[in-house]
């Protein structure tokens, strides 16, 4: 009896950390902002990237033709942005202000202007 | 003009020449083999962008490497050889104009008096095809030489467009290393830096931090770089690093505006921030004296 009560007990707290679990992920991705940016030669599609501070974001990249790269020095991210499949990019803006950011995988004869911006305002 | 040997070693004696290196002499050293060797010197071309147009930038894209090749036959001596360190052509998109540059240039460096040239990529010439061009005109893009003592490790970080070394070259690196002496003398090129000079212009090697720590425990090594066109001067730890002028345009101290783009043509002052240098290596002191000259062979 005492064994049954004791795994009930263990079944009931794995039971509410998970749930705690799903519903922060909920609610988190609820706030999410969810960005989709093509990358091609030699141009992001957005190239202008408007966001809020202190709201989480999620940036999906889709590479239109071969490998390309997302450096924000800025923000301090990077990503390689591979062909085939979209590079997902998570994260939280903690400062306001105007970040730009370019290609760093060489793409060819346009790359040195692959380049866009984040905006983050209050 | 002529430049005589003799002279710019001379003028290292009056600070004119650009660079000594502070590398560790190799007094010390007994019993090396590469004690009794001669010095010598010789010479780094590089970013000659060769098939670049621009006449704001560079009105005389076609002649600018045409002089520095006469410049370097008007040596009074020969260097022992001649390295060209990456971007020996203009990106192109397009496969076989990739081949047709590399072809140009080709027939304009047959001209070198020279003929000990030695050759590394840049990202112009093989960040899209993984060298696959380059190769074909000019053997491996990562290899060794010894001349007279001095061990020359050819490193290709543009090959792969992510601006990295690469696991299998860095144990290629190690393997090579693990040979050496401690004190041999070590002489790396490499087309981008290998340290993060400035990242946000792509002036990185992403993984150059691996192969400056499989260097480090060596007490002579200085690499020198192009990439950057323009002279460039660095210390990591015991190691130089020394980048050199381009020969088609020149580039903006790094960080020094917004956006890296070429610098405009000066008409006052044709050719201004190109040129080649000569690197005198003294073996025995295992320094290297270097000098900077225009495209029209002036010493600057």
């Amino acid at each position: 009896m005492k064994g049954l009560k004791s795994r009930l007990l263990i079944h009931g707290i794995m039971v509410a950390f998970i749930t705690i679990v799903i519903c922060g992920h909920l609610i988190a991705a609820e706030n999410e902002q969810v960005i989709q940016i093509t990358a091609k030669r030699f141009e992001y599609t957005p190239k202008e990237i408007t966001l809020k501070k202190g709201v989480p974001v999620v940036l999906e990249f889709t590479s239109l033709d071969r490998l390309h790269g997302f450096d924000c020095p800025g923000l301090k991210l990077r990503l390689d942005i591979r062909p085939g499949k979209v590079n997902t990019l998570r994260f939280t803006p903690d400062k306001a202000g105007t970040f730009p950011f370019h290609c760093d995988n060489f793409c060819g004869s346009g790359h040195e202007g692959m380049r866009g911006t984040i905006i983050v305002t209050e | 003009m002529r430049i005589d040997r003799r002279d710019f070693l001379k003028l290292a004696g009056i600070g004119s020449v650009v660079f000594a290196s502070g590398l560790g002499r190799l007094g010390h050293v007994a019993n090396t083999a590469f004690a009794a060797e001669d010095d010598f010197f010789f010479v780094q071309l590089s970013d000659t962008h060769w098939g670049f147009t621009g006449p704001a930038v560079n009105p005389d894209s076609a002649g600018t490497l045409k002089k520095a090749v006469a410049a370097v036959n008007n040596l009074r001596d020969q260097p022992d050889f001649i390295m060209f360190t990456g971007d020996l052509t203009h990106v192109t998109d397009d496969d076989k104009d990739r081949r047709t540059r590399l072809t140009g240039f080709r027939e304009i460096i047959k001209d070198l008096k020279v003929k000990n040239l030695k050759f590394m990529p840049g990202e112009h010439d093989a960040g899209l095809d993984e060298g696959e061009a380059f190769k074909e005109f000019f053997g491996e893009t990562h290899y060794t030489f010894d001349h007279k003592g001095v061990h020359f490790i050819v490193l290709d970080n543009v090959s792969d467009p992510t601006s990295t070394v690469g696991e299998t070259q860095l144990e290629w690196l190690s393997a090579d290393l693990k040979q050496r002496d401690k004190a041999t003398p070590i002489v790396v090129f490499t087309h981008r830096p290998l340290f993060n000079l400035y990242p946000d212009w792509d002036w990185y090697t992403r993984d150059g931090d691996k192969a400056i720590e499989l260097l480090m425990p060596y007490s002579n090594v200085t690499v020198f770089y192009g990439h950057i066109h323009q002279e460039h001067h660095h210390q990591t730890g015991n190691i130089g690093h020394h980048a050199a002028k381009g020969l088609m345009f020149p580039l903006p101290a790094p960080g020094s505006v917004p956006v890296k783009n070429p610098i405009p043509w000066d008409a006052n002052q044709p050719y201004k921030g190109l040129g080649f240098r000569s690197v005198e290596a003294k073996v025995k002191e295992a320094q290297y004296a270097i000098s900077e000259f225009s495209v029209k062979g002036d010493r600057l």
